[in-house]
């Protein structure tokens, strides 16, 4: 294969994630509607409020510095890159060994460290309280995802996603750690994404709110900078959870064009039913106390550190 | 080796110049102007000297039997460079800022003897000139602490430090009296060729680690270290944290890792269990404080944790005979070593500017300084940035190394060392997300938001002095960050020294990736993602500015329809810290909280009481504490005996030490 | 063996150690209580799968015996027991649950460590059974040490004979004599706390077994 159709796959993934994205905030915002027998917004309606945001002119608090203004860019730059790292229908693709999962881990962590230094920016008593709270589910959320990755790494031999794809495709029994590690994911895919029982995408004005009391200053470009970089961060753990523990339909590289075409069909697959996962279980938990939440975490954190263990005693045999 | 052994001797020339009478504006640049110079080529000597061969001197000085030997090796040109760059900042920096020095004479003389010092230490080769260069480095660096002797808090600082460095010393004397054996042999050849039986090792090893870990702030050995750092001048803090602590650490690795021979199995546990330990406990230490400098002193002793955990895999690798996975751990060390000193100077310096510009170091009183000190507050942030490992920038690289050398440990033998490799693992994930936390609150609650008094309104950016030291530093900290190859691949004689072993050639691999073990294993572009970030970033902005509205308001905030409340209404330092508090420290500190809230219609303020408590200061230091505090009244007696009782006991000690002579001479 | 087999062998046995931990986190009856009927219901999967491979048919009876007894019958007891006494479906514990998670987790690491060198020479299922095992075990004990409340103690102790019913098991099927008067040992232990309990409450109008120590007159 030449280097011009890979650098197009590789460009194709990376336009792919974006396109996508907000598609999937939008499809999970729709079944929740429908299961709560609502009609609810079309699945295409963050793509027009993303549109109606840029148009707007942005509100800037008085006191808000250089750095509030470029936040969202950065934000959003480190969110996408990430997200663009995890194979969505191809693996090994022309730049996917620039970084393994704790890179990715890492760029979130940048994203989230210029979300909290921006709310804090703001000079108010909202963003104080989202920064705060960001962070600390963060630092339990950091170390139960690297348990995760920990867990994985130890069972693939790798801390590559291609890779670990790659091998989970092919020749993997039956692993409780693995059962262990997923559930640790989901977890704290929950939690980073501030989805339900950690935190209420849908709510404003509550003192439960994390995300959303960081971004209450925000308007207009610098918004939809937000919320897309949102979007991306959900598609991304989607992605992730889809390619490390359902690899089926990944392509392998150098495939015909009908295999790629079953993987963008078998990708979308896994996008619709995450969704109505998600959608279905936001639907059935009440959201959690902000102090309930470090337990929830504490237990990703302990399944990973189990998972771990219990890999040794298959594997030291 | 000449030019190196000249070089500190110019250093401790100039302490003595300071002595001349000349003018305090013209004694101060000529003393940090050569200071800067004269480390600038030690470093570019060290920097080439890694590769080279190694070369020795002995000088007749010291021990007349035994003379002063010095030694430059790989190792010790890893740490020189470490030494001199992180003291050519310093020197640039303090040209501008020792300008606001008040007593200057109690800074000038000492300063050049505290490099001389460190330089000294990594040069030296036997046991008499290591501890003597050691105690030349403590008590340098303890009358840099007493430079600001009136403000409160600095006479304690200056004893706790005093006395934990003495401590440190003669541990260190003790575990050299073991190494080199009956027999005296205080050179470090003679000391390498003297086996250890396993009982010794142990005993050396635990000299090792109070001795060189008190002096890095290895907790429970660091209470002293959040005390003395801050109270020095900014850039004898940085000194201090940056490169001081990585002195310490130099002994350790020579110590443990050449001089006492090969490791046993169990060497690396304590290194990986304290280092975790130490990792978490200090950022979390951090957290819970307000003044700048002691955030920056606590967040010291996390990355000496890293530092540590990380040499310990190297010590369970090298005993089970994998090389290369040791020499992966060690460059990781290595590595986060570098790059703690280039942005904890950066940090530091930016407290020194902040002091400087407002004369406060609790952030509960500044605020707003990114619009008054833009330039500064982007080499602290990019600084932040790097020290909670974040990529694209040389904190996240190294750390990078230490969590692959920890996806290799399940390959080691021991069970025990399997297991206990994830949680440390664990514990530096916790303790990498609460720095991120911890420097979200510190850059937060000084540079962002609104000012909190009118000092911090009426801040101006620094000199320029000061101001391009830090952004040479921060720029450093880039671009260590996105060619991480190119320190790893020179740090690799250091490794084949250590460990016997080598990580694989990473300039070799295309586009200036890392892969620590093989490309297919793991590998991190930190060019690549630097780049894309780039290109994201200005992508998106471009489109934007493209297809949108480039209008903007400014207006009043809106804070949820609750406008009009004051600046110091907005989240201090202490509430950033709350949730933290409520789930970390109510475990590790005890952590508790009183609310008065009086009820409707009460005229009483509400009141918020925190508890907390120190627990190593508890339950290590108060003990001893009242342990000395008792002898020294039970032997306070001996003060008033009489004559003939004193001539008695003297007497006495004397049959004593010559009946000890009778039965073992 | 097959390598499936042994996954199998292996995801069960690890499933007991998960529910083991679920229980330590649980801080409410009801669900702690179900806990420990997926905690026999696992256990009677694992035993009914060693039967199966090792080609030993009485194993099926433990299987059997943990099905309809400890899914089944003793939960329900418990429910009941629970519902007449009224009591409150919070379980007050002793230490923090955090610490009690991380003291857990410590647990399994020292039984894998010890049971791994210890039966060094046996085979991979055994080993790996028995190190399990012995985490069961100890978090039975940990659930009984870490509770106040008399009926999670009982529940602590009938995962920790959980336990050692999967060690029995990995060890080549333990007799069935043994295993049936395990059995019944368990269901007089059962009967013996049942009336204890009842009388605890009789007599100070609670289950916290706290009341007792004041009986004694040993705090306070």
């Amino acid at each position: 294969m030449g280097v011009m159709s890979a650098l197009l796959l590789q460009l194709g993934q990376v336009g792919l994630v974006l396109l996508v994205a907000p598609a999937v905030s939008g499809m999970i915002r729709k079944m929740k509607a429908r299961l709560q027998r609502r009609i609810g917004p079309p699945v295409l309606q963050p793509y027009r409020d993303l549109r109606r945001l840029i148009g707007k002119d942005v509100v800037l608090a008085d006191n808000t510095s250089w750095f509030f203004r470029m936040a969202p860019y950065l934000i959003f730059a480190a969110t996408w890159v990430a997200a663009a790292l995890v194979p969505t229908f191809q693996t090994g693709l022309m730049f996917s060994w620039s970084g393994d999962m704790i890179a990715i881990v890492a760029l979130l962590g940048v994203a989230r460290f210029l979300q909290a230094a921006a709310a804090i920016d703001t000079g108010t008593s909202f963003g104080g309280i989202g920064a705060s709270r960001e962070v600390m589910i963060a630092s339990l959320a950091e170390p139960a995802m690297i348990m995760v990755t920990f867990t994985v790494a130890l069972v693939a031999g790798s801390s590559q996603l291609s890779t670990i794809a790659e091998f989970m495709l092919h020749s993997v029994g039956l692993r409780v750690s693995l059962g262990m590690a997923l559930v640790a994911l989901v977890i704290v895919a929950l939690a980073e994404n501030a989805r339900i029982p950690v935190d209420n995408p849908a709510t404003h004005l509550e003192l439960t709110m994390v995300h959303e009391a960081m971004v209450l200053e925000y308007s207009g470009r610098h918004l939809a900078m937000i919320e897309l970089a949102g979007s991306l961060r959900l598609l991304l753990y989607i992605s992730l959870i889809a390619c490390i523990f359902f690899p089926v339909g990944l392509v392998v590289s150098g495939a015909g064009f009908l295999a790629y075409a079953a993987a963008l069909g078998a990708y979308g697959m896994k996008l619709v039913i995450a969704s109505v996962f998600l959608a279905t279980f936001e639907m059935s938990i009440a959201k959690m106390r902000v102090f309930r939440v470090p337990s929830l975490l504490g237990i990703a954190l302990m399944l990973g550190l189990l998972g771990t263990l219990l890999l040794f005693i298959s594997e030291g045999m | 080796m000449r030019v190196l052994l000249i070089g500190v001797a110019v250093l401790l020339g100039g302490s003595l110049l300071s002595l001349l009478p000349l003018s305090r504006e013209s004694k101060s640049s000529v003393i940090y102007g050569g200071c800067f110079a004269t480390c600038l080529v030690l470093s570019a000597m060290a920097l080439v000297g890694v590769a080279g061969d190694a070369s020795s001197a002995v000088l007749p000085l010291g021990l007349p039997w035994l003379g002063a030997h010095f030694h430059l090796d790989a190792l010790a040109a890893v740490f020189l460079v470490i030494v001199n760059l992180g003291g050519a900042a310093a020197s640039f920096y303090a040209l501008g800022y020792g300008a606001h020095e008040h007593e200057p004479m109690r800074v000038l003389p000492f300063y050049p003897a505290f490099l001389a010092g460190m330089n000294l230490v990594i040069l030296a080769a036997d046991a008499y000139s290591f501890l003597f260069s050691w105690e030349l480095m403590s008590l340098a660096s303890w009358a840099l602490v007493m430079a600001h002797h009136r403000d409160a808090g600095t006479t304690r600082a200056g004893y706790v430090y005093l006395m934990m460095a003495s401590f440190g010393t003669f541990a260190l004397l003790l575990a050299f009296g073991f190494l080199a054996g009956p027999g005296g042999a205080f050179a470090f050849d003679a000391i390498t060729q003297h086996v250890l039986s396993p009982g010794v090792g142990a005993i050396v090893l635990a000299l090792a680690f109070i001795g060189a870990g008190s002096k890095a702030g290895l907790v429970p050995l660091h209470v002293w270290l959040p005390l003395a750092h801050p109270a020095a001048p900014s850039h004898v803090s940085a000194l201090m944290s940056g490169v001081m602590t990585k002195v310490a650490v130099y002994a350790f690795i020579r110590i443990v890792f050449e001089l006492m021979g090969a490791p046993a199995w169990w060497w690396g546990l304590p290194a990986l269990l304290l280092g975790g330990i130490t990792a978490a406990l200090g950022v979390l230490y951090a957290l819970m404080e307000t003044d700048i400098k002691r955030i920056l002193a606590y967040s010291t002793i996390e990355n000496i944790g890293i530092i540590f955990a990380a040499l310990g895999l190297a010590l369970a690798f090298k005993a089970a005979g994998m090389g290369d996975a040791g020499a992966l751990a060690v460059t990781a060390a290595l590595f986060h070593a570098a790059n703690h000193m280039l942005f904890k100077s950066t940090l530091f310096f930016g407290a020194g500017t902040i002091i400087v510009a407002t004369g406060e170091q609790d952030v509960e009183r500044l605020g707003g300084l990114i619009h008054r000190m833009p330039i500064s507050s982007s080499a602290f942030l990019i600084a932040a940035l790097a020290i909670s490992s974040l990529p694209p920038f040389n904190g996240f690289a190294s750390e990078w190394l230490v969590f692959q050398g920890i996806l290799v440990s399940p390959h080691l033998p021991r069970m025990a060392l399997k297991l206990l490799v994830p949680a440390v693992g664990v514990l530096l994930a916790l303790s990498a997300a609460l720095a991120a936390a911890c420097f979200v609150r510190a850059f937060g609650a000084a540079y962002l938001g609104r000012a909190r008094t009118a000092a911090a309104a009426a801040a101006r950016e620094a000199d320029v002095w000061s101001v391009s030291s830090m952004v040479v530093c921060a720029t450093l900290c880039l671009l260590t960050g996105i060619f991480p190859g190119a320190v790893i691949d020179w740090m690799q004689p250091a490794a084949v020294a250590l460990v016997g072993g080598r990580m694989p050639p990473q300039l070799d691999i295309a586009w200036f990736s890392i892969a620590p073990v093989s490309a297919s294993r793991s590998s991190y572009n930190g060019f690549l993602i630097f780049v894309f970030l780039v290109l994201a970033a200005s992508f998106a902005a471009w489109v934007v500015h493209r297809v949108a509205s480039r209008a903007m308001r400014r207006a009043p905030f809106w804070d949820c329809g609750y406008p009009g409340a004051g600046p110091i209404a907005q989240y201090s330092a202490t509430s950033l810290a709350q949730p933290i508090r409520r789930v970390f420290a109510t475990v590790a500190f005890d952590a508790h909280e009183q609310v008065d809230m009086p009820l409707p219609g009460d005229q009483r303020p509400a009141t918020i009481h925190r508890f907390m408590r120190d627990p190593v200061w508890e339950f290590a230091y108060a003990p001893v504490a009242a342990g000395v505090g008792w002898m020294a009244r039970w032997m306070n007696r001996l003060q008033f005996l009489t004559i003939r009782r004193y001539l008695s006991a003297v007497f006495v000690t004397l049959i004593l030490l010559l009946l000890v002579l009778a039965i073992w001479g | 063996m097959s390598a499936f087999s042994l996954d199998v062998a292996h995801m069960f046995a690890g499933g007991l150690v998960l529910v083991s931990f679920m229980m330590l986190y649980q801080d409410r009856l009801f669900p702690l209580i179900n806990a420990l009927s997926l905690h026999s219901f696992l256990l009677a999967l694992s035993v009914a799968w060693q039967a199966h491979i090792q080609n030993t048919p009485d194993l099926y009876v433990t299987a059997l015996i943990s099905i309809g007894f400890k899914t089944l019958a003793v939960p329900m007891a418990l429910r009941r027991m629970v519902e007449k006494m009224g009591l409150h479906r919070e379980i007050e514990a002793a230490v923090r649950t955090g610490l009690t998670m991380l003291v857990g987790i410590g647990l399994v690491g020292l039984s894998m460590d010890l049971m791994l060198r210890v039966t060094a020479g046996a085979s991979v299922l055994v080993r790996e059974d028995i190190a399990l095992a012995l985490s069961v075990v100890l978090l039975g004990l940990l659930i009984m040490v870490t509770r106040r409340n008399a009926i999670s103690q009982v529940i602590g102790f009938m995962s920790l004979e959980n336990g050692l019913i999967l060690a029995g098991t990995g060890a080549r099927g333990m007799p069935l004599v043994v295993e049936i008067s395990v059995a019944f040992s368990v269901l007089i232990a059962f009967i013996v706390i049942g009336i204890f309990l009842f009388r605890i409450r009789e007599r100070f109008d609670t289950v916290d077994v706290r009341a007792l120590d004041s009986f004694r007159g040993e705090r306070r």
